[in-house]
């Protein structure tokens, strides 16, 4: 039985794909992975897809995403956006012609004032994308970065604003942006599952609760739900044999299980049951393939050097390094939080201390990507679910929601440019305003997704990622 | 007509093929065949809402459509038939951009012969008042049931050339039948009494034990806690803990008591309103505070109301109404007539809902159903004790005088505790002038604001112990009281010294002190801090006393001075008058000298012909309390108000509905909770429906108590259906409408409309009986068919919208757990309590803040509780629930999925919950019988309710064997195996091929037919 045959065998993943699956086991996998659509991938065919878009609606240029979130709410004013402005009315009261009627979170009703950028901007690079000096190491993989300077989003509180970054909706329940990639367009990875989440926590700045809603599949299929990698105790939850059992055993009782399965098969013929066969044989390569992708102890040394970190340590870097490793093997979304970001006082002392722990991990990703030439098909995101406000809050700022920043880079993206920008104050966007529904359709187009196309029928409307207002594929940063 | 005949002849073929159709062949239905096409086509732009509506066209309602579009009778002088069959793109309808599904040519087909046939429009059919359809006579079916339901499935299957599966066999049968109405396996026990019963009504027998079962109502609370979003976290940012058990508990109890649904849905959505309210009323109305809220800091209190208020609407009119009225948040719906107005004057019932909008949220307290019976059962045995042990009988007042006599004997023969002193010498540092009279000392003359006596006295005892200081009151002192100020005394500190050496004041109690003034304060040698005694509002005698570290010597009959100190802040608090005492005993107490309080002391020195009437109450009540002849009924009197105290002491919190002045509700354009422009409205129904009675005008506004009676007002015509369905549902796993969620446009159109409708009537006639109409849904014919389908069956229909057959699927998250303890024989069978925490990965919560918290599994009977009680956080649900497909309750879930993941592979094969149960089971293998084979016998009747195949034994025993002996040879794997979990094995048993059999149970826990429903 082929379990046995894996046992056998060195049980690496690398074994496992060479050795090959017979039988039930590929083609029932691959069924369960992408229903219907088995045919279009042999094919070769550039239009097809693992998952209910197939054909895509067109040639994508993408083939997976890393969505790098700074959770807590980065500041935009000591990272990506320069305003000069701002620190000659340090003190000085903030004009009402900013503030008036406008959502605000932790200062309302308080008096509000002019706060400067408390780090130096610099020009970097041949393309002199402006960066804040807290992030040296992005400073030198500035060219490839496409900064937006014009993020707006609809939530201004941590947990509501989290779950319109991810799903596009204020209203809990609906899929997160990962769920609806694996839904679409499939997974690439026969033994991972399709969208993971690896989360870091800060230790400068406050850590803001994270839900698991976040990466939940809301109301399409729970095999579409984002996974977590944890850094301590199981890698997957329940990925471990019980006590006392060996992986022998272990793949001897899934073996059986599968046959006694399979005699109930020929009874009822239910087809559920051989999907559930499937399954078992999937969950125990998870059980080999999780720990040995969680592994980074075989990294060469440079490698772990690049990104700053020892080995397996729950940091930002490692799971940049890990990010890679999934990226490599298939996983189609892949979403990092680090949470840190929530600056409402002491930003000066702090914010350097929290783009310490992101800066050089992100910048080792994005050169480890483009070295092993994968960087072309994978679109990074970097960016929190809202900014902080050009007012005080003490010495710190409160949250903000009508302008902060992004950066893209990877596949299809143009890179060393600036996109978009804030008034001078760096209160509203204003120019070449990107909605997190914005967001959503130039990442799905990239995928070769029209967002207009895409979509579920739930309590009688299609649900789109992108909602029911218009959205925009941001064409000026595509190359 | 210009429809050719040939035409016309493909297009009846068409409709043949679609099963769903295969009631009335010939004549168009509006509601069942166009629609669903003009809703999902042409209604986003030409529907209700009139902000998106192009070209003035609408096509929801007749009038607009035959005034342009549609020219009635006469498709091919349409419009719209025009517009849907051009091949120009910029015509033709709907267009390329709308994203919409191009029109095939049946339903093209489909319209045009509508319009020719008169384009006749109907109301919607969810929106009609349902009517009682007769049921339906048969031909060759005829024979097969006279079950009602039977008939009506009966008929479509005739009308489609199909016939019913038979009857599954029993094991089968039985094992559904628990499924689906307790959410527990039947016992081999049980499937043996069923497969013996040979009489004609042996199921109905079953479905009756099992409906007047406890489990029922522990089932039946699943699907209803999804819908209603239960929850023990309150669902945002920090997800804080709340309790709101009392209202699951509530739920179960309502199923089990067969509560009518109208009480149900009335005491739910204003049990708080009812005259007379019960605490279980007060406790349903906790289902207005189901919904999420936050604490997080800098939330704007505006904005979360309006939060708060949509997620009602959403939930209340999913709930009961099966519609999707929360969609009318920002606009008015585009399929459904529902107005955004409606939304808000809909959120206007709930406006009277007293709630913080951003912050804890203060529970109360309140006994469960159980704990009220226990406390009325309480309150009799009370009252009855009570009289028991103060009646009066002839006997009682002779144990009364003989106790009297005796106490009033033996408080002459004491030797006195305490013996007074009469100072020597009483001196003041303040000034005033203390005067001594026998031993009663008085502060007189000038009255400073601070002042310290010290007073000087022989010894007159062998040995002292300690002193007591009695402050005694005056009618010529403040208030009347203890001092010459306001009456209240603050005494700082005080001092011993016998024969000039101080003497260590070790502890000191007093009959009274008033908050933060304790009597300990004055022997704390701080000037600060003192007893106080509450003599400005109190007017009473008040004694202290001091006890000695070590007991003095004074058989020298040397001189003790005592110093009391008044040295605090406030001014003139010095003791006015008082009297000091000394005693031998070896542990002073304010004990009098029979121990007896001063009172009865007083009443006891009196002559018997001296006393009151009162006295003698007094001396009665001190007899009952204390006299040993009465210690029998006093113990039964006194255990029972502990009792008392104990249970209401273990009452849980709840938040519950109250009532305040309703918040101001405004229509929010868009749904921006910053934009006050919009109307202010009053609390409504959605304006198509039929109204709310207007009520008199002095009382103008309708409130929930009247929401909740529309809702449940047998002329609504969503309610009954939306609930039948969902009984259906659970009978079926499919509703008959596939979207119970939505009964609007968007949503699917029954695939037996009239049964619907019969089982809709049938409930509300039958007032509302949810046990009544599940039994009459499970003695059909329809529902005890075999789920058998080969895939020829599969493909003819696949989603069995005509019944010829059950379906099969797996079972939900919590019964996929009590599934695994009832097995293993794990399972706690209690109802109701606080939630309870099954084995969860350590680190799961560690997202989690503000507290950040540790998750504490259940260590005792609570970690084999069925699944339903799982604590549920609604961030961080419990994951092996969440691979299961339950929901997180953020929001209502009427229609589960149902996945089938290597997550739940990970579940059943690693979690510990199953590990532990297959160790259990195992053992119960083993203990069972020595006998190999009847062992896995036994095992697959308790797991799956039927003998194993020769096939089946061959693959278990051989990797018995093989892992018995690899147990063997290595002894501590062997015993790790079976050590998962709290429960400790057998120690009689032996290890390695207790280990073995645990790889058999793991495996046979693991079956997909162990979690499925056939």
């Amino acid at each position: 039985m082929f379990i046995q045959n894996l046992i056998g065998a060195q049980n690496t993943r690398r074994s496992f794909l060479s050795q090959g699956v017979t039988g039930i086991g590929l083609t029932a996998l691959a069924g369960l992975l992408d229903p219907k659509l088995l045919p279009g991938q042999a094919s070769g065919n550039e239009l097809a897809s693992r998952g209910v878009l197939n054909p895509l609606h067109h040639p994508p240029k993408i083939k997976r995403v890393i969505f790098l979130c700074q959770a807590g709410g980065m500041s935009h004013l000591e990272t990506f956006d320069h305003k000069p402005k701002l620190a000659e009315l340090h003190n000085q009261p903030m004009p009402e012609s900013y503030t008036k009627g406008q959502p605000i979170a932790q200062l309302q009703g308080k008096k509000l004032s002019c706060f400067a950028p408390q780090h130096p901007f610099k020009k970097y690079g041949e393309s002199g994308n402006e960066i804040c000096s807290i992030f040296p190491k992005l400073g030198e993989v500035a060219d490839e970065l496409c900064i937006i300077r014009s993020m707006r989003t609809e939530a201004i509180n941590h947990d509501p604003a989290h779950t319109f970054m991810n799903t596009g909706s204020l209203i809990s329940g609906r899929p997160a942006m990962g769920s609806w990639l694996t839904y679409g367009l499939g997974n690439e990875a026969d033994d991972l599952p399709g969208f993971v989440v690896l989360t870091s926590l800060g230790r400068h700045g406050q850590a803001q609760p994270i839900a698991a809603r976040q990466w939940h599949s809301g109301f399409l299929p729970s095999r579409y739900q984002g996974v977590e990698f944890r850094s301590t105790g199981d890698p997957v939850l329940y990925v471990t044999n019980p006590k006392g059992v060996s992986r022998k055993k272990q793949g001897e009782i899934v073996d059986a299980i599968n046959a006694l399965n399979r005699l109930q098969y020929d009874k009822v013929q239910d087809p559920e049951i051989r999907t559930r066969i499937a399954q078992y044989e999937l969950a125990f390569k998870m059980q080999a393939s999780v720990p040995e992708l969680m592994d980074i102890s075989r990294e060469p040394q440079h490698v772990l050097d690049l990104y700053g970190t020892k080995g397996a340590d729950g940091s930002f870097a490692a799971n940049c390094l890990l990010a890679r490793r999934l990226a490599e093997r298939g996983v189609r979304f892949i979403q990092l939080y680090h949470r840190g970001w929530d600056h409402h006082g002491g930003i000066k002392n702090a914010i350097p201390k929290t783009a310490a722990e992101v800066d050089q991990g992100t910048a080792a990703l994005i050169r480890d990507l483009k070295a092993r030439d994968m960087l072309k098909e994978t679109l990074i995101i970097f960016g929190g679910e809202f900014g902080r406000t050009p007012m005080a809050q003490g010495n710190g700022r409160d949250h903000h929601i009508k302008g902060f920043s992004h950066f893209m880079c990877g596949g299809g993206i143009k890179p060393g440019i600036t996109h978009g920008a804030t008034d001078e104050l760096g209160y509203n966007a204003v120019e070449d305003v990107v909605s997190v529904h914005d967001m959503h359709a130039t990442m799905l187009h990239l995928l070769g997704v029209d967002h207009n196309r895409f979509s579920y029928r739930f309590q009688g409307l299609d649900m789109r990622l992108t909602g029911v207002e218009e959205a925009h594929v941001v064409k000026k940063i595509l190359a | 007509m210009r429809v050719s005949p040939i035409f016309l002849s493909g297009l009846l073929a068409l409709f043949n093929l679609s099963p769903a159709c295969g009631q009335e062949k010939s004549t168009i239905d509006f509601n069942r065949d166009i629609k669903p096409l003009l809703s999902d086509r042409c209604f986003q732009c030409h529907g209700p809402d009139e902000n998106q509506r192009k070209a003035d066209l609408r096509l929801d309602e007749a009038t607009s459509a035959h005034e342009s579009a549609i020219v009635v009778g006469k498709s091919s002088e349409s419009d719209l038939v025009d517009r849907i069959t051009s091949s120009d793109p910029d015509l033709v309808m709907p267009p390329p951009d709308a994203n919409k599904k191009k029109l095939t040519p049946a339903e093209i087909a489909k319209l045009k012969t509508w319009i020719d046939q008169g384009a006749k429009y109907q109301g919607h059919w969810a929106y009609q008042k349902p009517a009682r359809p007769a049921v339906p006579g048969l031909q060759q079916l005829h024979d097969w049931s006279t079950h009602p339901i039977d008939r009506f499935i009966a008929k479509k299957l005739e009308n489609s050339g199909r016939t019913p599966s038979p009857t599954a066999d029993r094991r089968t049968l039985i094992r559904r039948l628990y499924f689906d109405l307790i959410g527990l396996p039947p016992s081999p026990g049980q499937v043996n009494e069923f497969l013996e019963d040979r009489s004609a009504n042996a199921v109905e027998k079953v479905i009756d034990g099992l409906l007047s079962s406890q489990e029922f109502g522990e089932r039946m609370a699943v699907y209803w806690l999804d819908q209603v979003r239960y929850a023990d976290t309150n669902g945002i940012h920090g997800d804080n803990h709340r309790e709101h058990s009392l209202f699951r508990d509530y739920v179960i109890q309502s199923f089990n008591n067969n509560k009518p649904f109208d009480e149900f849905t009335l005491e739910q959505l204003a049990g708080d309103l009812f005259p007379d309210r019960t605490n279980q009323q007060l406790i349903a109305s906790g289902y207005n505070r189901l919904n999420m809220t936050t604490r997080e800091g800098g939330a704007q209190a505006k904005e979360y109301r309006a939060k708060y208020a949509a997620d009602r609407v959403r939930n209340a009119s999913v709930v009961w109404m099966g519609s999707t009225l929360g969609c009318a948040e920002c606009h008015d719906h585009k399929y459904d007539p529902f107005k955004s107005r409606d939304f808000y004057r809909f959120a206007a019932f709930f406006a009277d809902i007293e709630e913080v909008a951003v912050g804890a949220q203060p529970a109360i307290k309140l006994p469960d159903e159980n704990q009220e019976q226990e406390l009325e059962v309480l309150a009799s045995e009370l009252a009855s004790a009570k009289n028991t042990l103060e009646k009066r009988t002839a006997e009682r007042n002779r144990f009364f005088q003989s106790f009297v006599e005796k106490q009033a004997q033996k408080l002459k023969d004491a030797r006195p505790v305490w013996q007074s002193v009469i100072p020597l010498k009483a001196g003041s540092s303040g000034g005033s002038k203390l005067k001594v009279q026998d031993a009663v000392v008085s502060s007189t003359g000038k009255n400073p604001d601070k002042d310290n006596y010290q007073l000087t006295f022989q010894a007159s005892l062998k040995t002292v112990t300690g002193f007591r200081l009695e402050l005694l009151t005056d009618p010529a002192f403040g208030n009347q009281s203890l001092a010459r100020g306001n009456g209240n005394v603050v005494l700082t500190n005080v001092l011993a010294k016998y024969d000039g050496q101080p003497v260590r004041i070790k502890n000191a109690i007093a009959d009274f002190s008033q908050p933060n003034h304790d009597i300990k304060l004055a022997i704390d040698n701080n000037r600060a801090t003192g007893w106080a005694v509450s003599g400005h509002t109190k007017r009473e005698n008040r004694t202290a006393v001091f006890i000695f570290d070590k007991p003095v010597d004074t058989s020298g009959n040397g001189q003790w001075t005592i110093e009391l100190m008044h040295e605090s802040i406030y001014a003139k608090h010095n003791i006015g008058k008082f009297r000091i005492s000394m005693t031998e005993v070896l542990a002073p107490s304010l004990k009098n000298d029979t121990g007896a309080p001063g009172a009865i002391v007083a009443i006891l020195k009196k002559e018997a012909s001296a006393r009151s009437q009162q006295d003698n109450e007094r001396l009665y009540r001190y007899f009952l309390d204390h006299s040993t002849a009465m210690s029998q009924p006093r113990k039964a009197f006194q255990d029972l108000q502990k009792k008392k105290s104990e249970i209401e002491k273990s009452f849980r919190p709840i938040l519950v509905t109250k009532t305040v002045k309703p918040r101001m509700t405004r229509v929010l354009p868009r749904g921006n909770w910053l934009d006050d422009s919009g109307d202010v409205v009053t609390p409504g129904v959605p304006s198509f429906l039929v109204q709310i009675p207007s009520k008199n005008e002095k009382d103008q506004i309708a409130n929930r108590y009247d929401l909740a009676k529309w809702i449940v007002d047998p002329n609504n015509p969503l309610t009954a259906r939306v609930f039948v369905n969902r009984l259906w549902k659970i009978a079926f796993g499919e509703g008959l409408v596939r979207t119970p969620d939505d009964f609007g446009s968007q949503g699917s159109v029954p695939t037996h409309p009239l049964l619907l409708d019969y089982l809709a009537v049938e409930f509300v006639d039958s007032g509302w009986n949810i046990k009544k109409m599940v039994k009459t849904i499970v003695m059909s014919k329809t529902y005890q068919q075999s789920s058998f389908a080969d895939e020829a069956t599969l493909k003819q229909d696949p989603s069995n919208d005509l019944l010829a057959r059950q379906n099969r699927y797996r079972i939900d998250a919590e019964f996929v757990r009590d599934n695994a303890l009832a097995i293993s024989g794990l399972l706690v069978k209690q109802v109701g309590g606080n939630s309870v925490k099954p084995y969860q990965p350590p680190g799961y919560w560690e997202h989690l803040n503000f507290p950040k918290r540790r998750y504490q599994p259940s260590m005792d009977q609570n970690q084999y509780r069925r699944g339903l009680y799982s604590y549920w956080c609604r961030t961080f649900l419990h994951p092996s629930m969440s691979v299961f497909d339950a929901p997180t309750r953020e929001e209502s879930c009427v229609q589960r999925p149902r996945s089938n993941t290597p997550l739940q592979a990970l579940v059943l094969l690693n979690d510990p919950s199953y590990v532990e149960s297959a160790q259990a089971f195992a053992e119960m293998l083993m203990q069972g019988s020595k006998d190999n084979s009847k062992r896995l016998e036994f095992a697959f009747e308790q797991a799956l309710n039927r003998k194993p195949s020769e096939k089946e034994s061959a693959i278990l025993m051989k990797i018995f064997h093989e892992h018995q002996k690899e147990f063997a040879a290595d002894e501590k794997s062997a015993s790790d195996s079976i050590q998962t979990g709290l429960r400790k094995p057998a120690a009689d048993l032996d290890a390695k091929e207790m280990a073995a059999w645990t790889s058999v149970a793991r495996i046979i826990l693991n079956l997909h037919e162990t979690i499925t429903r056939y």
